[in-house]
């Protein structure tokens, strides 16, 4: 790692830690408000790829652990990762790795198509997998009910998957940061 | 707010922040092992009656419950509707049992000693390989950009108010991410240039 390296993995932390203050979109039929930040995983990933990305977000969660209030509505602390939503948190370190991953093998010819495949995959299939694994360990509900409880926020996951595609895809033109892989 | 640090000088305080953060994994795993709704009761009050020990008050340990109530509320209610009231009791007492003990590390630790925490309980990794210095570099890069990125974000969106285009996020991000990206060179530039990590027998990095 390079100190360049170093410092883009501080500034996705820092950037992921900035959406928390971005105002939250509000579906309009269901109406559950959602918060920009868990873009930072996907955004992070598609930009930095799997190891800075991943990086950028353990370092994120390390600062919220460490008590900073960085989540959405000034939160932080031990007590939100010991909650039922921390899965979801330290998730988002895996998140990142698994949509850079893919966004890295994808790099050479890399559309809004195949980002958003990489954000959807990472960013909430691998998240839900984790994620909900935690809620139904610290609640004592079942997987299924568990997954139930954290449905609705499946949509706004969507929208936000389609922007940090669109937001990847554009980076990639103006800043491109990720090698394509030697053999491809 | 949960993430507030309460200074004091209580026993709770003066334990090393590494120990809270190895003590609660520990409660936190000895938690899902009692399935008793009598024992944990027990441990709830347990750790109710450390706030006090810390020198805090009941209603900091209500503020800590506080997101978490409706949250809470449903779990107990739909555990109670699944599977009766004994284990949604249990469920209940148990998550209120483990947030309140998070709560109690994070009120009584500062977010500096917790960061020393993690770098000393990341220093093993520096025999595999892992440069423990790059990372405390990088905690400490973090902390100074969260209010650089805040400030830029600002900046872009004054800029694309201006041209009618901030409610799009799309229009606010991509720009932060160039701008912050293109500084973030300039500055691993200027740390290379003041030595960081010279002191390692490989010399410079020098592979940008």
């Amino acid at each position: 790692m390079t100190t360049r390296d170093i410092v883009y993995i501080a500034l996705f932390a820092a950037f992921t830690a900035a959406l928390a203050v971005f105002p939250p979109l509000v579906l309009p039929v269901i109406g559950v408000p959602i918060t920009a930040q868990s873009m930072g995983a996907m955004i992070a990933g598609s930009v930095l790829g799997a190891k800075r990305g991943g990086a950028a977000l353990a370092l994120f969660v390390a600062l919220v652990a460490a008590g900073l209030p960085l989540l959405p509505g000034g939160r932080g602390g031990m007590a939100v990762i010991a909650g039922p939503g921390g899965g979801f948190i330290l998730s988002w370190i895996l998140a990142a790795y698994v949509t850079g991953l893919i966004c890295e093998r994808l790099w050479s010819n890399l559309n809004w198509l195949k980002a958003f495949a990489a954000s959807v995959t990472g960013g909430i299939v691998v998240l839900y997998v984790f994620g909900v694994a935690w809620i139904s360990m610290v609640t004592g509900l079942s997987y299924f009910e568990a997954a139930a409880s954290s449905l609705g926020f499946i949509p706004g996951d969507l929208i936000k998957a389609g922007i940090a595609a669109t937001v990847a895809v554009t980076v990639r033109k103006s800043y491109p940061l990720i090698e394509a892989p030697r053999r491809a | 707010m949960i993430a507030a640090y309460r200074p004091g000088t209580s026993i709770v305080h003066r334990l090393p922040a590494g120990a809270k953060i190895v003590g609660l994994a520990m409660a936190g795993t000895f938690l899902f092992f009692v399935a008793n709704v009598a024992s944990l009761v027990v441990c709830l009050l347990a750790v109710l009656a450390l706030y006090p020990l810390a020198g805090l008050s009941l209603r900091d340990a209500l503020a800590t419950l506080r997101p978490l109530f409706v949250i809470l509320v449903i779990l107990v209610l739909a555990h109670a509707w699944l599977n009766g009231w004994e284990v949604a009791s249990g469920s209940g007492l148990r998550l209120a049992a483990l947030v309140l003990f998070a709560g109690i590390v994070t009120l009584t630790s500062s977010a500096s000693a917790m960061m020393g925490a993690i770098e000393t309980g990341l220093s093993p990794l520096g025999r595999l390989g892992v440069d423990v210095e790059k990372i405390s570099l990088a905690l400490s890069l973090a902390l100074r950009f969260i209010p650089m990125i805040a400030a830029v974000g600002a900046e872009v969106r004054e800029a694309q108010r201006a041209r009618g285009l901030d409610t799009s996020l799309v229009a606010l991000a991509v720009p932060l991410i160039v701008r912050t990206l293109k500084m973030g060179e300039e500055i691993a530039d200027a740390i290379d240039a003041r030595g960081f990590g010279t002191t390692r027998k490989d010399g410079p990095d020098r592979s940008t």
